[in-house]
């Protein structure tokens, strides 16, 4: 980094919501030609920081300098008018119209007072083609994928902004190649010099494209360096102000499966997915490795009864089962944790009682309505037990942070008092905190005794509760590791082979 | 192809289909003539109709639309008969408060946060009652302009007659299109349709086009009481009672989703047309009960209800 002028830069920026200081005198500078990741747990300031850099807050003291001048930015469109554009997660463009029109929307040349279509669609292949994106800009946006509405956000913020380009979250949905593809856009932007805010949850995307961090942590600034004089560890220990390795239980976990065979799926199998025998035994966590669209996700779905199969036993404790919808998997003792939380997981205007309820509800039949008191009972006994931190359990289980909601759904299912768990990517969009203390909750559940088959697409993760690794490719499981055999290398080999689909 | 465009022609092969099969049982009504009284017959519907495609496309509704024309009926027939002004001056003056009160109720939808089923629901029982208020009897319009406008007329070739009202309607439809889809406006009414909350990130003045739609469609609604006041010379407050469900029916029939975001303003125009057809034809067979026509609306309009959710839910995505 030779020109280190900077281009957007915060000082002794304060919030304050309520009696919260969700942000205390952090001085934060975004320099021209750099990608500036920021760091740091939910509840540590970054999402307010960023609001107040593209202006949707206003700081209850510090100031924002563009350039060296102090500026005021009432809404995030003024701060585009500055030069300062965003990015987030979920693309907040037009689903329903043309990529053209959603590049140019609010600035569409006219010729005698009508939009000049075809000059539209010309200037948008142009200023697309620079992005090495060759789509057909006259069909609607919605017909792209993420990664495609992604890179037409981007440009258009560039376009309006140029100087500062704030990306929130942009690979969460994104797949290997697809991360790679925006990846390179944004190497070239900052090559022309726009100073890039970095967010995200994914620590090595952090190291593969950031020059500098900046990390929080409760409202405060911890540290801004160079990424190249530090390592995961240091980023990690820094974001949680204490060491948290995961735990390799490797005395816990050797010596194969304890206890006798809960579960046991013979030969199912359902179109596009190979039939596969498993069985899964009393305190033994079934861990499943595996690229995107490898078929783990499908597995899942299969043995809660989402997709009926096509043929092959169930047997639980030894007697056959049917199962043929999520209600007959209840019945039998099953619990699954959905990989899209939000979508199908919590009841998100819900509160966290009825929403550790319901499943019990759900298979007592509505007949036998469990009364306040021992709903409250309930939810005040898993709350307790996961450690769910809600300030109050009627509150809507939407406002809750993503690892909170994820133990909310744990302890739906752990109220009917279930045989066998399904867990798919029980640790997605949860911060790092959250993320080490799921992973606890799991460890915790099979020493009680509990069967459970958990997919995550995290290596160190799954090495870290499994006492057993199930490796799936093509919708195929390939492999399966046993007691010291399961290494992350021997995972990642298990998985290579003929595989070509994407990491997430 | 572009997947909002299978609606219309849906509706568009409907509506030819339709015709032919009418004319095979009425050859009769192949015709310049029927095509006419079409048109003449169906302009006050046509013309609120036009405004009730902006307001949907936006995402919203507009419930107030048939009272607005039953109160501009009045109003017009008020300043006419009894203060005797001149039509053309009735006329813009309706115009003004129809558009008037159309921007109140978009300003209460935008600042106020209240769905516009609700506001424009209050904005029908004001309109309806003011203009019981007004008068609750009918009153006649006598005025040598209302007879010469509604003595001329083009001659069509075949004897058709294209009546001043049809060419409202058709000049109507015609300024609506290029308003829709070739101009900022337009555009910025499918985006609020399309999500509110990017639209407003991208730059979209939310506050303006929101009020902006809502006084359209009044505008709208205000012309078609005055389309409704020469086609009948005539106001009473009862007037065009449950238009607006028919223009939203013509709407939907017309290939715009209910939801807003996709649609199109001619394919309202065919709406109109599918519902005059279908009105004609049972004229013409003679035996058949009217409300026959509210039967094959409701039909067509779940069909397209149907289709709208099979051509959506099929989204194909390219990469």
């Amino acid at each position: 980094m030779t020109d280190t002028k900077p281009v957007l830069e915060a000082r002794g920026i304060v919030k304050i919501f309520g009696q919260h200081r969700a942000l205390d005198t952090v001085d934060f500078t975004a320099n021209a030609g750099e990608v500036h990741a920021l760091l740091g747990e939910n509840g540590a300031g970054k999402s307010t920081l960023i609001k107040i850099l593209t202006g949707a807050y206003q700081p209850e003291a510090g100031e924002l300098l563009l350039d060296g001048q102090p500026i005021h930015l009432r809404d995030p469109l003024h701060g585009q008018t500055y030069g300062i554009g965003t990015v987030y997660q979920e693309v907040n463009l037009l689903p329903n119209r043309s990529v053209s029109e959603n590049l140019f929307l609010g600035r569409q040349p006219t010729r005698f007072g009508m939009v000049d279509h075809k000059r539209i669609d010309a200037l948008a292949r142009d200023l697309l083609s620079r992005y090495g994106l060759d789509v057909d800009v006259r069909a609607e946006l919605s017909e792209y994928s993420v990664a495609v509405q992604q890179i037409v956000a981007i440009a258009r913020a560039v376009e309006l902004s140029g100087k500062v380009l704030v990306l929130d979250e942009p690979t969460a949905s994104l797949d290997r190649n697809e991360v790679q593809r925006l990846f390179d856009v944004v190497r070239g932007l900052k090559a022309k010099g726009l100073a890039i805010i970095f967010i995200t949850h994914f620590l090595d995307q952090v190291f593969e494209l950031a020059d500098r961090v900046t990390i929080l942590r409760n409202g405060r600034k911890v540290a801004t360096q160079a990424l190249d004089t530090l390592n995961t560890t240091d980023v990690v220990r820094m974001m949680l102000g204490k060491d948290v390795a995961f735990d390799h239980h490797p005395t816990a976990l050797t010596g194969g499966p304890k206890g006798a065979v809960r579960v046991a799926f013979k030969g199912l199998s359902r179109k596009g997915l190979s039939p596969f025998d498993l069985a899964v035994h009393e305190g033994e966590v079934v861990g499943v490795a595996g690229l995107l669209g490898s078929g783990r996700t499908e597995v899942a779905r299969l043995m809660f009864g989402v997709d009926p199969s096509d043929g092959g036993q169930i047997t639980v404790d030894g007697q056959p089962v049917s199962i043929r919808n999520p209600a007959q998997a209840v019945a039998a003792g099953f619990g699954f944790c959905p990989e899209d939380r939000k979508l199908d997981g919590i009841f998100g205007d819900l509160s966290v009682r009825e929403n550790i309820i319901i499943a019990l509800q759900a298979k007592l039949g509505w007949l036998k309505a469990l009364n306040r008191d021992d709903q409250v009972e309930l939810a005040g006994r898993y709350a307790e037990a996961l450690d769910i931190r809600a300030a109050d359990h009627d509150m809507p289980v939407k406002l809750l942070s993503g690892g909170n909601q994820q133990k909310v759904i744990l302890a739906r299912w752990l109220a009917i008092d279930p045989s066998f768990l399904i867990l798919d990517e029980p640790t997605r969009g949860i911060d790092v905190g959250a993320h080490a203390e799921i992973v606890r909750t799991i460890n915790r559940l099979r020493e009680e005794g509990l069967a459970l088959f958990v997919i995550s697409s995290e290596l160190d993760e799954v090495v870290a509760y499994s006492n057993r690794i199930v490796v799936m490719r093509d919708r195929e499981m390939v492999a399966e590791l046993d007691g010291d055999a399961i290494a992350s290398d021997a995972i990642v080999q298990a998985i290579a082979g003929t595989a070509t689909e994407a990491r997430p | 192809m572009n997947r909002s465009l299978r609606p219309l022609l849906a509706t568009t092969l409907i509506f030819l289909f339709a015709y032919l099969l009418a004319v095979t049982q009425q050859p009769a009504m192949l015709s310049t003539r029927v095509l006419g009284n079409f048109l003449t017959d169906n302009a006050f519907l046509g013309i609120a109709a036009v405004g009730m495609t902006f307001v949907i496309l936006s995402g919203g509704i507009d419930l107030s639309v048939g009272a607005v024309i039953g109160f501009t009926t009045v109003l017009v027939a008020v300043l006419i008969m009894w203060l005797h002004l001149h039509p053309l001056i009735a006329f813009a003056i309706a115009l003004i408060v129809a558009t008037a009160f159309g921007a109140v109720m978009g300003a209460a939808i935008h600042y106020l946060k209240v769905p516009s089923f609700i506001v424009t629901l209050a904005g029908m029982f004001l309109a309806r009652g003011g203009a019981s208020v007004l008068s609750p009897d009918s009153i006649g319009i006598e005025h040598s302009f209302f007879t010469a406008v509604q003595k001329s007329y083009i001659l069509l070739p075949g004897g058709g007659r294209l009546t001043v009202v049809g060419m409202i309607m058709l000049a109507v439809f015609a300024v609506a299109i290029l308003l829709a889809h070739r101009t900022r406006f337009g555009s910025n009414v499918y985006a609020l349709g399309g999500s509110e909350t990017s639209a407003a990130l991208m730059g979209v003045p939310v506050a303006r086009t929101t009020i902006s739609i809502y006084a359209l469609s009044s505008f709208l609604a205000g012309l078609a009481g005055v389309v409704f006041s020469l086609y009948t010379s005539a106001g009473y407050s009862l007037n065009a009672l449950g238009v607006e469900l028919d223009a939203i029916a013509a709407v939907v029939i017309g290939g715009t989703l209910l939801t807003g975001g996709y649609g199109f303003v001619a394919g309202t125009f065919i709406g109109v047309m599918l519902q005059g057809l279908v009105q004609t034809y049972i004229v013409f067979d003679g035996t058949l009960s009217s409300w026959w026509t509210k039967i094959v609306v409701g039909v067509l309009l779940f069909m397209f209800i149907l289709l709208q959710r099979l051509v959506f839910r099929a989204a194909p995505r390219r990469t």
